[in-house]
C-alpha cells in the first residue's frame, strides 16, 4: 500500500509502529533520529513521514522543515507524534510545515486509522 | 484486526532501565554546578520517552508518575525553573521509585504505593500546584452544557463554508481529503466556489484558491465536524453553522419533555463526572516484595557487536573447510597419509581454539556494566558521611564475563563502601594531615595475562595495624603474643567475624564483610589482595579468571588416579627430601619454605586411596595457595596442562568440600578437580570427610 518514514528513538516504539503498519499492509523504513531519517529522505522519497519531535541529534520539527525543503518532501504527509497537546506546541508543529499530529499514548487501531484518514 | 503489542514490553523495559540510568547519570552530574541545557535536555529526553512508552504499552501508573517528573524537567530546560539540589536530590529519589516500578511492573509483583504517593506528593509540591481540581471542574461543566444543547435541539446539519488559505498544500494537507472525510459522517452537498483562480499564466499549481459552500446533512456532532479540520484550523477560514430543524408540534412537545428530563440528567452527568477524581479508593498499602529477593529473571540477553558475531562466522567457515579435508582423508586413507593427516589435527585444533575464544568473548561484557552503580553510590555516601569524595574509573571498556560481573557487583559494592567509611578521613582530619580534602577513591581494571585485575584504590588512612591486630586479639583470632608481619595483619580482617567497627554503621562494619567478599571471589576462582599504607592509603586487589567455565589446569596423578590443579593456584612445584621435613605434634608436616612453614597434605590420605608412592624423594610437593595460606600437595607426578571445562559436581552429584568439580579429560576419563580451600579446611578439620562418608552410607 503505502511507503512510510518512521521516526523515533525509543526502539520500542518503532517496533510496534513498523510492526502495525506492516500488518496492515504497508512499507516501512525506520530511523532513530532526525538525522538519520534525513538522509534516508535524501535517497528515497516516501508517501508519509511519521516522527516524534523529542530526539537527540536532530528532533522531529527541525526534520519537518528540512523535509519540506526537500523537493520531493514539498506535499508529503508530516505527522508528528508528540505527548504534548497543547496550543503551543501545535503552533510549533504547524510552523514547521507538519501536517498533523498523533497525540501518544496512541494504540495500534489509532495509528492505522490516522495512517487511513491522511492517505485516503 | 487487534495487534497483540505485549510483545514490544521487552524491549520498552530494557530501554526504560537504560533511559533512568542515563537520568541518573546526568542528574549526578547536574549537581556539580553548571546548568547544562544539553544535560537536562538528555535527561528530560529520557523521561519523555519512558513516560510516552508507559503510555502506549497501558503501564498508566509509570506514566503517570513520569509526566511529573517530566513537567519538572521541561521547567528546568525551559529555563522556567532553577537547577537545585534540592530538585536534583528529589529527582535522584523519583529515578529510584520508577526503576522500582518499572520492576515490579516487569516481575508482576506488588509495588510500594505508600513511597510512590509520598515521592509523587514531593514532585508535585515542588511544581507548586500548577493543576487545581477546578480546572477538571470547569471541563465537566463545559461538556454539560454542550450535552444540555444537544439535548434541547434537533440539529439537522451544518453549514460550513470552507476556505483553505493559499499555503495550505504545503503543510501536506489536501482538501478533498477533508471532503471525502465529511461525506462519510453523512450526507454532503458541496459548492465550489472559484471566484479565487487567477488567470492561467499566474496560476501558481502549489497554491491553493479555491473555496467551497458544503451542507452536510444527519445528525452529525459539532464536535466531528471541527475534528475533521483539526490540522489545518490555522491554515483556512472555517465556519459552521448549525441546520436546525422546524419542530413540529409534536417535537416541540416531546422537546419540552425532554427538557425536564435533560436537566435532571445534566445534574446527574454532572455529578458522576466529578467523581471520577475522587474515585481512586486507596489501595491498601501493600509489603514491598523486597528487590533483592526477587529471583534472577529466567532469560537475561546479551548485547554483542556485530563485528564478534561476523569473526565467529568466519571462523565456522574455516572449521567446515577443515572438517570437509579431514573427511577427504578419512575416506580414502591409506598409512602414507598420516602427515596430512597429522597437519588436518593440528588445522581443526587451531579451529576449535579460535572457536572457543571467539565465543567466550560473546559472553564477555565492558565493565563499565559494574562500574556504572558506583558514581551515585559514591555520591550518596559522601553525603551521608560528610566526607569529600572523588571518583575515578579506569579501564570501563576492560571485558569480562556477564556472570562473572554480576556476581563481582556485590563484593565491589563493599569494597568501595569499605574504603570509603574506614579508608577515608573526614575533610578537618586530611587538611590536618596535610590531604586535600576531598579523597579520591579509584576503580581500575586491566587484563593481565588470561585473568581481569580491579583495584580499589583509596588515599586515606591505610589499615591500622595496631587497631586491627588487638581486635584480632580480642576476638581470639590470633595470639597476643604473635609476631606478626604488617601484611599478616592485614590479612586478619579477612577472617571471619572480624570487624573494627565501634559501631555498627549502616554503611559497613557488622563483621560479616570481608570474610564473605573474600569467599565469594574465590567462588569464581579469583583471588584478592590487600596493600597498604599508614597515612597513605589502601589498594585492594582482585584477580578474577576471564571466564568461569574453563579454567586452566595442571594435571596430576595420585596413586593411580589423575586430578586437576588449577593453574592460577600453583606457586611452584619441588623435589624434597625426608631430611628437609619439619614435624610438629599435632600439625603433621611442614616444609620450610623460606620464611614460612607449608603444612604438607598427603592428598592419597586425604582422598581415602591405596597409594603408590609415600616416599617423598619418588615424589613431588605442589605449593598452592588459596584464601592467603600456602599448602604443599604431595603428589606422584606432574602430567600435563590444559584447558579444562568445568563441570559442576554440586549441579549433578552434590557438594563436596574438597572439589570444585569435575572434567573430562581428551582421554575420556573423568578428572577430579581440586579447590585449595577446602582442601585446607579438610586438613585443618578431617572430620569435614567423615560427613560425606557417613551421608554415604545413609
Amino acid at each position: 500500500m503505502a511507503n512510510i518514514l518512521a521516526v523515533d528513538d525509543s526502539a520500542s516504539m518503532r517496533q510496534m509502529v513498523s510492526f502495525t503498519l506492516k500488518a496492515a499492509g504497508h512499507t516501512v523504513t525506520d530511523a532513530a533520529d532526525g538525522k538519520q531519517a534525513l538522509d534516508i529522505a535524501k535517497t528515497k522519497s516516501f508517501d508519509l513521514v511519521l516522527t516524534d519531535v523529542n530526539m537527540p541529534v536532530m528532533d522531529g520539527l527541525t526534520l519537518t522543515r528540512e523535509l519540506r525543503a526537500l523537493p520531493a518532501f514539498k506535499f508529503t504527509p508530516v505527522l508528528v507524534l508528540t505527548t504534548e497537546a497543547g496550543m503551543e506546541k501545535k503552533q510549533e508543529g504547524r510552523a514547521a510545515g507538519a501536517t498533523g499530529w498523533l497525540v501518544k499514548p496512541f494504540n495500534p487501531d489509532q495509528l492505522l486509522a490516522t495512517i487511513k484518514k491522511v492517505l485516503g | 484486526m487487534s495487534i497483540d503489542i505485549s510483545q514490544f514490553h521487552d524491549v520498552f523495559f530494557e530501554e526504560s532501565f537504560e533511559g533512568l540510568d542515563a537520568m541518573e547519570n546526568g542528574l549526578l552530574n547536574l549537581d556539580e554546578g553548571a546548568a547544562d541545557i544539553d544535560a537536562i535536555n538528555t535527561i528530560f529526553r529520557a523521561a519523555h520517552s519512558i513516560k510516552g512508552g508507559a503510555g502506549t504499552f497501558g503501564f498508566m501508573a509509570v506514566s503517570e508518575f513520569t509526566h511529573v517528573m517530566e513537567t519538572l524537567l521541561d521547567e528546568m530546560r525551559n529555563g522556567q525553573r532553577e537547577v537545585t539540589s534540592d530538585s536534583t536530590n528529589l529527582l535522584l529519589e523519583a529515578v529510584d521509585v520508577l526503576r522500582e516500578m518499572l520492576t515490579a511492573v516487569q516481575q508482576k509483583t506488588d509495588t510500594d504505593d505508600e513511597r510512590i504517593a509520598a515521592v509523587n506528593k514531593q514532585l508535585a509540591a515542588m511544581l507548586a500546584g500548577e493543576k487545581s481540581a477546578a480546572d477538571s471542574g470547569d471541563e465537566d461543566a463545559h461538556d454539560v452544557t454542550t450535552s444540555e444543547e444537544n439535548a434541547e435541539q434537533k440539529i439537522a446539519g451544518w453549514q460550513i463554508t470552507f476556505h483553505p488559505h493559499k499555503h495550505l498544500f504545503q503543510t501536506g494537507n489536501d482538501p478533498v481529503r477533508m471532503l471525502r472525510e465529511l461525506a462519510s459522517l453523512g450526507d454532503l452537498t458541496s459548492q465550489l466556489n472559484d471566484d479565487g483562480l487567477p488567470d492561467f499564466a499566474e496560476l501558481e499549481p502549489e497554491d491553493s484558491y479555491l473555496s467551497w459552500h458544503l451542507t452536510l446533512k444527519g445528525d452529525i456532532s459539532k464536535d466531528d465536524v471541527v475534528e475533521i479540520f483539526e490540522w489545518v484550523d490555522d491554515d483556512c477560514d472555517l465556519e459552521i453553522e448549525a441546520i436546525m430543524q422546524a419542530p413540529t408540534n409534536v417535537e416541540i412537545a416531546v422537546a419540552q419533555l425532554d427538557k425536564n428530563v435533560a436537566d435532571p440528567v445534566a445534574e446527574v452527568q454532572q455529578e458522576s463526572k466529578s467523581e471520577p477524581s475522587s474515585e481512586p479508593a486507596p489501595s491498601p498499602v501493600k509489603a514491598v516484595a523486597k528487590k533483592a529477593a526477587a529471583s534472577p529473571p529466567a532469560a537475561t540477553s546479551i548485547r554483542v557487536g556485530t563485528d564478534k558475531v561476523d569473526s565467529l562466522i568466519n571462523l565456522v567457515g574455516e572449521l567446515v573447510i577443515t572438517q570437509s579435508m579431514l573427511s577427504q582423508i578419512g575416506d580414502n586413507f591409506v598409512p602414507n597419509m598420516l602427515p596430512q593427516l597429522i597437519d588436518g589435527l593440528a588445522q581443526l585444533e587451531r579451529n576449535s581454539r579460535e572457536m572457543q575464544e571467539a565465543i567466550m568473548r560473546i559472553r564477555m561484557l565492558p565493565i563499565s556494566f559494574a562500574f556504572n552503580r558506583f558514581p551515585r553510590l559514591v555520591h550518596d555516601l559522601s553525603d551521608k558521611s560528610g566526607k569529600k569524595v572523588e571518583l575515578k574509573l579506569t579501564g570501563e571498556q576492560t571485558e569480562l564475563d556477564k556472570t562473572v560481573m554480576e556476581k563481582i557487583g556485590d563484593p565491589l559494592v563493599h569494597l568501595v563502601r569499605n574504603s570509603l567509611d574506614h579508608g577515608l578521613e573526614t575533610p578537618e582530619v586530611r587538611l590536618a594531615a596535610g590531604k586535600d580534602e576531598t579523597g579520591t577513591i579509584q576503580l581500575n581494571a586491566f587484563h593481565q595475562g588470561g585473568n581481569i585485575i580491579i583495584e580499589i584504590v583509596d588515599d586515606g588512612a591505610g589499615l591500622n595495624e595496631e587497631k586491627i591486630f588487638s581486635k584480632a586479639v580480642e576476638k581470639g583470632l590470633v595470639e597476643a603474643d604473635a609476631d606478626l608481619s604488617p601484611e599478616k595483619i592485614h590479612e586478619l580482617i579477612f577472617l571471619p567475624g572480624f570487624s573494627t567497627a565501634d559501631v555498627v554503621s549502616d554503611i559497613s562494619g557488622r563483621g560479616v564483610g570481608m570474610d564473605v567478599v573474600r569467599s565469594n571471589i574465590t567462588g569464581l576462582g579469583g583471588s584478592v589482595e590487600i596493600k597498604s599504607k599508614r597515612g597513605e592509603g589502601s589498594t585492594f586487589t582482585i584477580r578474577l579468571p576471564l571466564t568461569l567455565a574453563i579454567m586452566d589446569g595442571q594435571t596430576i596423578r595420585v596413586a593411580n588416579e589423575n586430578y586437576i590443579v588449577p593453574l592460577i593456584s600453583i606457586i611452584e612445584t619441588l623435589e624434597v627430601k625426608e631430611s628437609d621435613m619439619k614435624y610438629v605434634s599435632g600439625k603433621g608436616e611442614l616444609y620450610p619454605l623460606r620464611d614460612e612453614y607449608v603444612p604438607v597434605i598427603r592428598l592419597y590420605d586425604i582422598f581415602n586411596l591405596e597409594p603408590t608412592i609415600t616416599d617423598l624423594e619418588e615424589g613431588l610437593l605442589v605449593i598452592v595457595e588459596g584464601e592467603g595460606q600456602k599448602i604443599g600437595l604431595f603428589i606422584d607426578d606432574l602430567l600435563g596442562q590444559q584447558q579444562v571445562v568445568i563441570k559442576s559436581l554440586e549441579t549433578n552429584y552434590r557438594k563436596v568440600v574438597g572439589l570444585s568439580g569435575a572434567t573430562i579429560l581428551g582421554d575420556g576419563n573423568v578428572a577430579l578437580i581440586l579447590d585449595v580451600p577446602g582442601l585446607m579446611a579438610l586438613y585443618r578439620d578431617p572430620s569435614l570427610a567423615k560427613v560425606i562418608t557417613s551421608e554415604r552410607a545413609a
